[in-house]
C-alpha cells in the first residue's frame, strides 16, 4: 500500500535562512508517525512546509497526488488539518464559532451532527460552548485547536506538539482521546513532539530531526529501545 | 428647547450617515490595519452611479439596489487589482495607494459626470413630520442607515460567510488552516464597505447636493466617529458616528457656528488621540519594543 503521505527532498526556508535541508519521510495510511528533536530542529517547519506555510522545494504527494506549491486552503480542503504551534486559537470568537470554522469546508447539517461526537471527546467544550475562546485555559484550547482540526474530518492530521505547556493529566487526557479518535476515524497522524517517550509510545514510525536534517529514522518500538539513541538524542 | 431636540434629531440623521461610512472603514481596517482615505470617494462615485441608474427611468429602490450591487462588484476589483499586490508592503506603500485611488476616484468623477453641482432626488416626503421635529427626508434616512447596520450586523453574526470574514479578520493564518479563502473574504469586505457608502452617499446626497467632493467632509466627521468609538469596533464605529453627527450639530448651533462646524471632527480626532487612543469601545493593544 502506498503512504498517505510521502516526502521526498524537502527544502524549506525563511527569506534567505534555509531551515530544512532534504527531507524524505513518509506518513502511512491510518499510523501514525513521530517527528521528534530539538528546539529549532525544524519540526514546526517541516509541518508548515506540508501546508505551504513556508517557500519549499522537493516533493510532496498526498495519496500520490502533489500538493507542494499548493495554497494553504486548498492543501487543507484535500483533508489535511493542521494544529498549530500555540494552537492557533480565534481568540476573540466563541467555543461554537471556533467549532463553526472548523467544519467551514463542510455541509452545515453534516457538521452539526459531528458536534456531539467531538462533545463526546471533549465534554468540557460543551459546558464552555457559548463561551469566548480566549478565556479559556491551556488545555481547554489545546482541545478546541484539536476539535477544529477533526471537524475539517481530515485524511492527515498534523499535530504540533499537543503537550506543550499542559499539566501531565491533561495530556495524558489528550493523548487517550487521540488514540480513540485514531481508531474510530481512522485518521493517520503526523506527531510533533518534545516529550519523546510520550510520542515513541503512541507512534509506530519516527524519526528524528536535527538543525533540518534527518539523523535517524525507524520504527518507534525500535527506537524506544535504542539505549544509545534514547541517551544521545531523546534525554531520557 | 425646541431648537435644541431639533438639533439632536437632525443630528442623529447625519449621524447615521457617518456611522455606515465610519462602518465601512472600520470593516476594512479590522481586515488590513490601514483607513481607506478612498472611502469617501468611492462613495461618492456610487452616488453619481444611482443617479445615472434613476435618469435612466429606473424606480428610486430599484436605482439604489442597483448602484449597491455595482459599488460591491467595483469595490471587489479594487481590492483584488490594486490593493493585492500590496499586501505584504510597508504601511506608506498602502497609504500611497490610498490616496492615489482618492485623487483618481475624484478626478474620474470630475471627468465623467463634470463638476457641476447636481441635485440629488430623495424617496421621502418633502413635509415636516412630528410636529416639525423631523423632515420627512431626515426620518427616512435615519430608518435607511439602521436598516443597513442592522443588516450587516445579522450578516456578521449569523451567516457562515459572515464568520467567516470576521475570522479572516482577526486570525488569518488560523483562517487558512480551517481552508477559509482569507484573500475573498478580504475582497468581499471591500465590496461590501463600498456597497454600505453607496447608500451613505445616496442618503446624504439630497441633503448637501451631489458634485466630486462630497463626501470630503463627511468622511471626516466618520473618521472623527470611527476613532471614537474605537477604530476596531464595529460597534463603536456606529455609536462613535452617531455621536458625532449630534456634537457636530449641537456645536455648530450653539458654541462653534456653521462656519465652523468642520473643525469639530478635528477637534474630536485630536481629543481622541491624545487622551483615549483605543476610543469608547475600541482594544487596547500592548506591544513589547
Amino acid at each position: 500500500m502506498s503512504p498517505l503521505l510521502e516526502v521526498k527532498g524537502l527544502h524549506a526556508a525563511y527569506g534567505e535562512t534555509k531551515v530544512l535541508h532534504g527531507l524524505d519521510f513518509a506518513v502511512q495510511q491510518g499510523g501514525v508517525t513521530a517527528l521528534l528533536g530539538a528546539n529549532g530542529a525544524g519540526k514546526t517547519s517541516t509541518l508548515r512546509a506540508i501546508c505551504g506555510m513556508v517557500r519549499t522545494q522537493g516533493e510532496i504527494s498526498l495519496s500520490g497526488k502533489s500538493i507542494a506549491g499548493m495554497a494553504t486552503e486548498d492543501i487543507v480542503r484535500l483533508g489535511v488539518a493542521h494544529v498549530p504551534d500555540g494552537r492557533g486559537t480565534f481568540m476573540e470568537l466563541t467555543v461554537e464559532e471556533n467549532m463553526r470554522l472548523g467544519a467551514y469546508t463542510r455541509p452545515a447539517r453534516e457538521a452539526t451532527a459531528d458536534f456531539e461526537k467531538m462533545f463526546g471527546y471533549f465534554p468540557r467544550l460543551k459546558e464552555r460552548y457559548r463561551q469566548q475562546a480566549g478565556t479559556l485555559s491551556g488545555g481547554e484550547q489545546q482541545m478546541l485547536a484539536i476539535t477544529r482540526a477533526l471537524l475539517l474530518r481530515p485524511r492527515l492530521l498534523l499535530l504540533d506538539e499537543p503537550s506543550f505547556g499542559l499539566a501531565p493529566l491533561i495530556v495524558r487526557e489528550i493523548f487517550d482521546i487521540m488514540g480513540r479518535v485514531r481508531e474510530e476515524a481512522g485518521v493517520s497522524i503526523l506527531l510533533v513532539e518534545q516529550n519523546a517517550s510520550l510520542a515513541l509510545e503512541f507512534a509506530e514510525d519516527a524519526f528524528l530531526l536535527e538543525t533540518g536534517r534527518i539523523v535517524i529514522s525507524g520504527k518507534a518500538a525500535d527506537i524506544g529501545k535504542d539505549e544509545g539513541i534514547r541517551r544521545s538524542y531523546l534525554g531520557y | 428647547m425646541e431648537g435644541f431636540i431639533h438639533q439632536i434629531v437632525s443630528g442623529i440623521a447625519t449621524g447615521g450617515i457617518y456611522a455606515s461610512v465610519a462602518l465601512a472603514l472600520v470593516m476594512i481596517y479590522q481586515a488590513t490595519h490601514h483607513v481607506n482615505f478612498a472611502q469617501g470617494e468611492m462613495a461618492t462615485f456610487s452616488t453619481y452611479i444611482a443617479l445615472v441608474l434613476i435618469n435612466l427611468g429606473l424606480p428610486y429602490w430599484v436605482a439604489l439596489v442597483g448602484a449597491f450591487a455595482i459599488s460591491f462588484v467595483v469595490g471587489v476589483l479594487i481590492e483584488r487589482v490594486l490593493m493585492r499586490p500590496v499586501t505584504n508592503a510597508p504601511v506608506l506603500t498602502s497609504v500611497g495607494v490610498f490616496i492615489g485611488l482618492l485623487l483618481i476616484v475624484n478626478s474620474m468623477i470630475g471627468w465623467i459626470f463634470d463638476y457641476t453641482i447636481k441635485q440629488f432626488p430623495s424617496p421621502f416626503p418633502d413635509k415636516s413630520l412630528m410636529g416639525g421635529f423631523v423632515s420627512g427626508h431626515e426620518l427616512g434616512s435615519t430608518g435607511v442607515t439602521l436598516a443597513v447596520l442592522i443588516l450587516v450586523y445579522l450578516f456578521f453574526r449569523h451567516t457562515r460567510l459572515g464568520l467567516a470574514m470576521r475570522a479572516a479578520a482577526f486570525n488569518p493564518t488560523s483562517s487558512r488552516l480551517v481552508g477559509v479563502r482569507v484573500g475573498w473574504m478580504l475582497a468581499l469586505g471591500w465590496g461590501l464597505a463600498a456597497g454600505i457608502g453607496a447608500v451613505a452617499g445616496c442618503m446624504v446626497a439630497p441633503v448637501v447636493f451631489l458634485d466630486p467632493n462630497m463626501m470630503a467632509g463627511i468622511l471626516l466627521y466618520a473618521f472623527a466617529g470611527a476613532l471614537l468609538g474605537g477604530i476596531d469596533s464595529p460597534l463603536g464605529a456606529v455609536l462613535g458616528g452617531f455621536l458625532v453627527g449630534i456634537i457636530e450639530n449641537l456645536g455648530g448651533a450653539y458654541i462653534v457656528g456653521t462656519e465652523l462646524k468642520l473643525t469639530m471632527a478635528l477637534i474630536i480626532i485630536i481629543a481622541v488621540l491624545t487622551l483615549k487612543p483605543s476610543g469608547l469601545m475600541g482594544r487596547k493593544v500592548y506591544s513589547r519594543v
